[in-house]
C-alpha cells in the first residue's frame, strides 16, 4: 500500500542517516575508507565494483563506511576506526596534525577546484553572494570548503555573517542537496561544490538545468584522500601506489571517467593554505 | 407533427417500459454514486488526518533540530508521486506562524508570515490561531481542503503541518467510479432492454391484432376464427371474448338482414304483380263483360256494336296507359334544362292551383342553361308539384325551391297539407301504392326512376303540416343532349 511505504520511507529518513549509529566491525583485516559527499556518493553499484577493484589490488578486503555528515567521518577516524578518508580539505586543514594527506584527485588537468554560488535558472540578476542579502541560503556541509567556508569567508570579509545576512540558512549535508534545493527554490541560493555541480551536469542535467551557476571561487586544493593514525606505514604507501596506478588499467580508468576524475596525484599540504587562511581569517583556530 | 399518443401500442408499450428501465437505472445509479462519493470523502477526510497524524510525529525530531532541509526531505518523501497521493502541497509553520518551509516554496516561502499568503492561507492562519488541542482538523476553501495538524514535542508547541488536497484527487478517484458505474449500468441497460423489448410487444400485439380486427368491420366482418386471442381471464382475454360475440352477432344480423332483404324484395315483386294484375284486369273484365253483352244481344244492333267497340278501345287504352307508364325511358332525347323550361312548368300548373285554392310558391335560382335534359326534369317536377297539390287542403302553400348546389342541381318539393304516415314511407317509391284516391300510384315510382337514371337521389321527409320531396341531380353525366346529338 502507497501510504504505508511512504511512512516507512518518511521514519527512514526521519532517522536514517546522521543518527550516531554503531560502528559495525566487519573483521580486523579489512581496510576501511571513509567516504564524504564530497563527490556523489550515492552511486551504491558503483562503490561496490570500486570497493572489490581497491580489495583485489590490495590483497586485503575494503570497506567503505558512509556517513551523513563530515564530521561524523572525521570523528570515525580520530577513533582510529577508519585507515583512510575521503575528505574535504576544510576538515583536512583543521586535522592536519594527525591526517597524513594521501593522493589528491586530478580534475580537468589539475588538482583544483572551485566553489560554486548556484541560484535558481530564473533568477537571471544574482552574480555575486552579497547580493542575496534577506534570501534563503542552502549550505551543503558545515564542515565543507565550498559548500559553507568560502561563502562564510566571502561574508565575514563583507564585515557580515550567515546569520546575520540571511533571512534563514539551513545545511543539506550533500552538494547534491543544494543544488536540489536551489532547484526546487526552497533557497533562493546554495553553496556547492563545482566538481559536484559539473559531474552532475553531465548525469542529471535536468536538476542542474533548473539551477544557474551565478559566482565561481578561485580554485581550492581538491578534496583529498587522507589517511588516519591508524593505517600502518606500509598500507598508506600500498594504498598510494594503487591510486596513483588507477588511471594506467582498464577498469581503473573507467571508475575514474566515472568519477569524472583524470586520476589521482601526490599533493602537498601547500595546496591547502588558501583554505587555512580562510579559516584564520573567519577567527576559527586551527585545532 | 406525430403525437406521441398517436403511436401505435405496438411502439409505445416497449417506449414506456424503456423509459421506465432508464429512469430506473438512472436514478439507482445515481443515489448509489453520491453514497459511494460521500463515504470516499469520509475516507479520505479520516485517512488525511491520520496519516497526518503519523506524519506530524516524524517531522517533531526534524522541527526541534530545526533541520530544514530534513523536514523538506520528509514533506518532499509524502507528496512524491509513489508517497500516498494524499496531499498536493504540504507546509509547515511555526509558532508564530510564520513559514517553515514548504513543497512549495514559491507559494510559500520560508520565514513568510501564512497570513500574507493569499486568501487561503489567511483563513488558515486564523483557524490556527483560533484552534485549542491536539487533534487535526479539516478546512474546505474554495475547491481545496486542509488538514491542519499541531505538531507538538513533549506538550510544547512546534509547530503546524497543513496538508493541501486538491479535489483533482477525489475527482479522478470518483471519476473512475462514475466511469464503472456508467458502463455496469449500461452493460445491465443492454441485457434488460431487448428483454423489455420483447416483453413490451408481446403485451400489445394482442391489443394490435384487436384493434386490426375491429377495424375491418364496416367493410367487412372478419370470419368466425380469424380473432385470435389467449383464453385468459385478464382484461384482454374479457375484450377478445366480448369482441369475438360482437362478430358472432353482427354476422347473426348480417344474414337476418340479407334474408330480410330478400323477402321484402319477393314481397314488392308480389305487390308489384299484384298491381299490375289490378289494372288490367279491372278494364279486362269490363272488356270481357261488352264482348258477352254484344254476343248475346246484338250482331244486329249497329249501336251497341259502336258502343261495344268503344268501350274496347277505351279499356285497351286504359291497359296500354299502364304499360306505357310501367315503361319510363329514362333516355330520350332532350334539349338541356333551361331556367325558362321550369317556368313553362309554373304557368302549367298556376291553374291547377288555383282550381284547388291553393298558393304556389316559385322560386327558381338556375342562372343558366345546366346539362340536364329538360323533358325528364320537367316531369319530375310536374308530378312532385301535383302530388303537393292534391295532398294540400283548400288555402294550403306548395313551395317550390330550384336551385344549384356544388353538387348538382336541387329542387325542394314542399307542402302544408296531409302528411304521409311513417309506415307508408319505405313503400313510397313502388308502383301502384296509390294514397287511396283513385290513381294507379305510377307517378312516384316514374319519379324515383328518372331521378336514379340520371344518377340523382331523392328524399322524403314528412311531419303534421310539412312534407318534403327533395331531389339532387348531379351535372356532367352523360345524359343524350339534343343539342349534344
Amino acid at each position: 500500500m502507497n501510504r504505508r511505504q511512504a511512512l516507512f520511507g518518511l521514519c527512514g529518513l526521519a532517522f536514517a542517516g546522521r543518527g550516531a549509529r554503531a560502528f559495525a566491525e566487519t573483521g580486523g583485516d579489512a581496510v576501511r575508507i571513509g567516504m564524504t559527499p564530497v563527490f556523489l556518493d550515492d552511486q551504491v553499484g558503483f562503490l561496490g565494483a570500486w570497493r572489490d577493484y581497491l580489495a583485489q589490488a590490495l590483497g586485503r578486503p575494503v570497506e567503505f563506511i558512509q556517513r551523513g555528515s563530515y564530521r561524523e567521518i572525521v570523528e570515525l577516524m580520530r577513533q582510529e576506526k577508519l585507515h583512510f578518508a575521503w575528505l574535504c580539505g576544510y576538515p583536512y586543514v583543521r586535522e592536519q596534525r594527525w591526517m597524513r594527506l594521501l593522493v589528491v584527485p586530478v580534475h580537468q588537468g589539475q588538482p583544483l577546484y572551485r566553489s560554486y554560488l548556484i541560484v535558481p535558472a530564473r533568477d537571471t540578476a544574482t552574480t555575486k553572494l552579497t547580493e542575496l542579502r534577506d534570501r534563503v541560503f542552502a549550505f551543503s556541509d558545515p564542515d565543507s570548503n565550498s559548500g559553507y567556508l568560502y561563502p562564510h569567508y566571502q561574508l565575514s570579509r563583507a564585515n557580515t555573517s550567515p546569520a546575520n545576512f540571511f533571512r534563514r540558512s539551513f545545511f543539506t549535508y550533500s552538494h547534491k542537496k543544494v543544488v536540489e534545493a536551489v532547484a526546487l527554490e526552497v533557497a533562493h541560493g546554495g553553496a556547492v561544490d563545482g566538481y559536484v555541480w559539473d559531474t552532475l551536469a553531465r548525469t542529471h542535467a535536468e536538476l542542474t538545468g533548473r539551477t544557474r551557476v551565478a559566482d565561481r571561487s578561485p580554485p581550492f586544493g581538491f578534496p583529498p584522500f587522507v589517511a588516519g593514525p591508524v593505517a600502518s606505514p606500509a598500507l598508506f604507501r600500498r594504498m598510494q601506489e594503487i591510486l596513483l596506478a588507477m588511471h594506467g588499467d582498464g577498469a581503473g580508468a573507467g571508475f575514474l571517467r566515472q568519477l569524472n576524475l583524470d586520476r589521482f596525484a601526490l599533493g602537498t599540504p601547500a595546496l591547502y593554505a588558501d583554505i587555512e587562511r580562510m579559516l584564520r581569517s573567519i577567527g576559527q583556530p586551527n585545532t | 407533427m406525430l403525437h406521441f399518443r398517436d403511436i401505435s401500442f405496438r411502439y409505445k408499450i416497449p417506449l414506456r417500459a424503456t423509459v421506465l428501465v432508464l429512469v430506473t437505472a438512472t436514478v439507482l445509479t445515481a443515489s448509489l454514486l453520491l453514497r459511494e462519493y460521500r463515504d470516499l470523502r469520509r475516507d479520505m477526510l479520516d485517512g488525511s488526518a491520520r496519516w497526518s497524524a503519523v506524519l506530524s510525529q516524524t517531522l517533531v525530531a526534524p522541527m526541534l533540530h530545526d533541520d530544514l532541509w530534513r523536514a523538506f526531505e520528509i514533506l518532499r518523501a509524502a507528496t512524491s508521486p509513489g508517497g500516498g497521493e494524499q496531499a498536493s502541497a504540504i507546509t509547515l509553520v511555526d509558532p508564530r506562524l510564520r513559514i517553515y518551509v514548504s513543497t512549495d516554496p514559491v507559494r510559500y516561502p520560508i520565514l513568510a508570515p501564512l497570513h500574507e499568503r493569499g486568501e487561503a492561507a489567511r483563513e488558515i492562519a486564523s483557524r490556527i490561531d483560533g484552534a485549542a488541542g491536539t487533534a487535526s482538523h479539516s478546512v474546505e476553501i474554495g475547491d481545496k481542503l486542509y488538514v491542519i495538524t499541531p505538531i507538538d514535542a513533549d506538550g510544547v508547541r512546534l509547530g503546524h503541518m497543513i496538508l493541501e488536497h486538491t479535489s483533482t484527487f477525489m475527482q479522478s478517484r470518483f471519476a473512475g467510479m462514475w466511469l464503472s458505474a456508467t458502463l455496469v449500468t449500461l452493460f445491465v441497460l443492454l441485457l434488460i432492454l431487448p428483454v423489455s423489448w420483447f416483453w413490451g410487444r408481446r403485451m400489445a400485439e394482442p391489443l394490435v391484432h384487436l384493434a386490426d380486427c375491429i377495424g375491418k368491420v364496416g367493410a367487412t366482418i372478419p370470419p368466425p376464427g380469424a380473432l385470435q386471442f389467449e383464453d385468459s381471464k385478464d382484461e384482454l382475454g374479457q375484450v377478445g371474448r366480448a369482441v369475438e360475440r360482437m362478430f358472432d352477432e353482427l354476422r347473426e344480423k348480417e344474414g337476418l338482414e340479407r334474408e330480410m332483404l330478400f323477402s321484402e324484395r319477393l314481397a314488392a315483386i308480389g305487390r308489384l304483380t299484384g298491381g299490375i294484375a289490378h289494372e288490367i284486369n279491372n278494364p279486362l273484365g269490363g272488356m270481357l263483360n261488352a264482348i258477352g253483352t254484344y254476343r248475346k244481344h246484338g250482331a244486329s244492333d249497329p249501336e251497341l256494336a259502336a258502343r261495344t267497340m268503344s268501350l274496347l278501345e277505351r279499356g285497351l287504352l286504359q291497359i296500354r296507359d299502364t304499360v306505357s307508364a310501367l315503361l319510363v325511358e329514362a333516355k330520350a332525347p332532350s334539349h338541356p334544362l333551361a331556367p325558362r323550361d321550369i317556368e313553362d312548368v309554373h304557368i302549367l300548373l298556376k291553374p291547377e292551383a288555383v282550381k284547388k285554392s291553393a298558393r304556389l310558391q316559385w322560386n327558381c335560382e338556375l342562372p343558366d342553361e345546366i346539362p340536364l335534359p329538360a323533358t325528364l326534369v320537367r316531369q319530375v317536377l310536374i308530378n312532385l308539384v301535383l302530388n303537393a297539390l292534391q295532398a294540400v287542403e283548400a288555402g294550403g302553400t306548395v313551395a317550390c325551391d330550384i336551385g344549384l348546389s356544388a353538387d348538382g342541381m336541387t329542387m325542394a318539393v314542399r307542402n302544408d297539407g296531409r302528411y304521409i304516415e311513417e309506415s307508408r314511407l319505405p313503400y313510397l317509391f313502388e308502383p301502384f301504392v296509390g294514397d287511396g284516391n283513385g290513381k294507379h300510384g305510377l307517378g312516384l315510382w316514374i319519379t324515383y326512376q328518372i331521378v336514379t337514371g340520371l344518377g340523382g337521389h331523392i328524399s322524403v321527409q314528412s311531419e303534421p303540416g310539412l312534407t318534403v320531396f327533395a331531389v339532387d341531380l348531379p351535372l356532367g353525366l352523360a345524359v343524350e343532349m339534343e343539342s349534344a346529338s
